[in-house]
């Protein structure tokens, strides 16, 4: 026998307020405890920024944020470091340093990369294992024999063993990177082109390489962040004042001997080093992600 | 132009274990259209990615008019070939697409526009030249990939599956285009598929593959009325054949197909065409029966008793032009699995299937008894052993 289906309207109403107010709830109590933890990672960032533009002698007497006078001066004092050695020299070595790791990842890693993706030949897998070998090393037991091996050959205090590796495919991550973006290509594609007359040289150049601008880009956004931000090599390589970077500049500001720090310029200079890599990042992160994120191709 | 030759083609994986392509000779003729068919996984796209050069050949030889191409590389064999997936660049325009193989052979530029306008003009994409792939539909895209194809003025077309990403009514449209377009260029074209209605409609020969054997070679109407065996029989055509065990008795003037219970008398006719019948009088045979030569025998004009059967029916598929009738009959029905062994030539025990074309005025339904009228003159015999026709 069928029986009567009924239900209470008022009662289900209530029963989704009550939901509601509890959803509510969770959701207002989560975001304060996450915005209580980012309170603490970014006070010491808030706290430079602002530091920045406060007199120098002011800056360790008060833990607060907002200054009691607000002054340009660390800028100005910052950016001319002292004699004739300002941070345009720093930011002109920086660059020309940038662009030509950029130039040489983009086309030896793109070459190694398509010859890992594409090509059939002798040790193939061999060789691609050690590359990725390579990418498990770490930089600190590399570090010693490069350096001998650079000072052996008078590369140091140039820029060149910074830049001379990046033109010989150097680093395993991008080369990866291409390898696996270079596979989800549609092989037809370049088989149309072998069919068509195309030699490797064309296939790399016509077909595969635009096809490859995603992956190109990230490899570019990543070479430029990964660059300027590398302080490490920079220091133990680019000894002379005139030849340094901006993270290597940065240092000056201190003394480690105990003596006069510039905190005050330190503080201004490291707010405007982040300019570019803030810039560049977000100018760049349609790309980077489209990069990342491409698995198919259509 | 150029005839292409097969000589034992013979493509081996796994150390030879494994036979894609198994020993196929064919001959194409200058400007003919051969359609390569056959099911999924029958070495056909092997076979023509090794005439273009993509594939390394095992064994055999590949012959391009007089030039032996076994070790070729596929930009000097004069062919061009369109893919399944079109594999037009997305980054260059319908124009670039259509130039790239002129530019790789680094024709004067004047040439290449001319070229490019020209096949531009024959496939009707004059107004997408600027467009990039992306901004086609399937039909555009596909004639982009048969531009690239034309304006090479290659010997041969390889066409590996290029209507199958299209739907169902672009496809029969691009069928009819591709055709015309290979009768008014006259080059030799080897099309592959595994749509037996492209098989039977677009080549003037067909050349049906199993398992990487050629099981024949023939004009479409050869392929379909005088399969070679039973393989090509339940292959070609939709519905499929009807194939049972079946015994001929008799001799001469009495000759008849025991099928189930059933006698039904060869006439006259086939009996004079296919003497070699009577060989078998008294051996398990198969018989095969379109379904379109199985008629209501209500619809006939003094239908031969001794040419019907009764069965019921089990399922009515209305297709608008006509009716597939699916009926219960007591014969032991033949699933073929391979041509080569009896052992997977099944026999299946009590009613077996059987599915007859009816005219769309058929009001028959679910359920009644009906008579049909097989028509035992276009039958089909194959050796019970062999699997082979007993007719050719």
């Amino acid at each position: 026998m069928a029986t009567a289906k009924t239900y209470d309207p008022e009662l289900l109403q209530a029963q989704r307020r009550r939901r509601e107010t509890r959803r509510l709830l969770r959701g207002v109590g989560l975001h304060l405890l996450l915005i209580a933890i980012l309170g603490v990672m970014l006070y010491p960032v808030i706290w430079m920024v602002f530091s920045a533009f406060r007199p120098e002698a002011e800056i360790f007497g008060d833990m607060g944020f907002i200054p009691t006078t607000w002054t340009l001066d660390n800028f100005i004092r910052g950016w001319q470091l002292y004699g004739n050695l300002t941070f345009t020299q720093f930011y002109i070595n920086s660059f020309v340093l940038c662009a030509l790791a950029i130039v040489g990842n983009l086309i030896a890693c793109s070459m190694a990369a398509y010859a890992f993706a594409r090509l059939e030949f002798r040790g193939k897998w061999f060789l691609f294992a050690i590359m990725l070998g390579t990418m498990m090393l770490p930089i600190h037991v590399q570090l010693i024999p490069q350096y001998i091996f650079f000072l052996n050959i008078g590369w140091v205090n140039t820029i060149l063993p910074l830049i001379v590796p990046k033109f010989l495919a150097h680093d395993a991550f991008f080369i990866f990177l291409m390898v696996q973006f270079m596979r989800s290509l549609p092989s037809e594609l370049e088989q149309a082109a072998v069919v068509d007359g195309a030699s490797y040289w064309q296939r790399y150049w016509r077909i595969i390489l635009p096809l490859s601008m995603p992956a190109l880009a990230t490899t570019a956004v990543f070479t430029f962040i990964n660059t300027y931000n590398d302080f490490f090599s920079q220091l133990i390589y680019l000894t002379d004042t005139d030849r340094m970077t901006v993270p290597v500049a940065l240092r000056l500001f201190l003394d480690p001997s105990g003596g006069a720090s510039s905190f005050g310029g330190l503080f201004a200079m490291v707010l405007v080093s982040i300019g570019p890599v803030l810039g560049f990042f977000l100018a760049s992160q349609r790309l980077l992600t489209k990069g990342i994120a491409t698995q198919g191709f259509k | 132009m150029a005839s292409v030759t097969l000589q034992n083609l013979t493509k081996t994986y796994a150390g030879g274990s494994l036979r894609a392509v198994n020993g196929v000779s064919l001959d194409v003729e200058d400007g003919e259209f051969l359609v390569l068919v056959g099911p999924s996984g029958c070495g056909k796209s092997t076979a023509l990615r090794m005439i273009a050069g993509l594939e390394e050949i095992s064994d055999g030889a590949v012959w391009i008019g007089d030039d032996f191409v076994n070790d070729t590389h596929p930009k000097d064999r004069d062919i061009a070939m369109v893919f399944q997936s079109y594999a037009l660049y997305p980054h260059m325009t319908v124009y670039d697409n259509i130039a790239f193989p002129l530019q790789i052979a680094k024709l004067p530029k004047a040439e290449i526009d001319k070229r490019v306008q020209e096949a531009a003009r024959i496939l009707e994409l004059d107004a997408y030249l600027k467009r990039r792939p992306g901004q086609l539909s399937g039909g555009q895209r596909q004639r982009v990939a048969m531009g690239r194809a034309i304006v090479r003025q290659p010997a041969v077309f390889l066409m590996d599956e290029p209507l199958s990403n299209l739907d169902a009514k672009l496809r029969v449209q691009m069928r009819a285009e591709i055709a015309s377009l290979q009768h008014r260029l006259g080059v030799t074209t080897i099309y592959v598929t595994h749509d037996q209605v492209e098989a039977l409609t677009m080549g003037h020969r067909v050349a049906l593959l199993k398992d990487g054997v050629l099981q024949q070679v023939d004009t479409p109407s050869n392929i379909y009325n005088k399969p070679r065996n039973t393989f090509v029989a339940a292959f070609i055509g939709s519905p499929t054949m009807n194939l049972y065990w079946a015994e001929l008795e008799g001799q001469g003037d009495t000759l008849a197909v025991r099928l189930g219970s059933h006698l039904l008398k060869m006439p006259a006719q086939s009996r004079a065409e296919h003497a070699g019948l009577s060989r078998y009088a008294g051996k398990r045979i198969i018989v095969g029966i379109r379904p379109e030569d199985i008629v209501e025998a209500s619809t006939v004009q003094q239908a031969d008793p001794d040419d019907c059967i009764t069965a019921q029916v089990s399922l009515v598929e209305a297709l608008g032009s006509d009716v597939i009738v699916h009926l219960g009959i007591d014969a032991q029905a033949a699933e073929i699995r391979s041509s080569d062994s009896l052992d997977e030539i099944k026999a299946e025990a009590g009613k077996s299937r059987c599915v007859a074309r009816f005219t769309a005025k058929s009001d028959v339904r679910l359920g009644q008894t009906v008579t049909v009228r097989l028509d035992t003159g276009r039958m089909h015999f194959f050796d019970g052993e062999t699997g082979l026709s007993i007719l050719l």
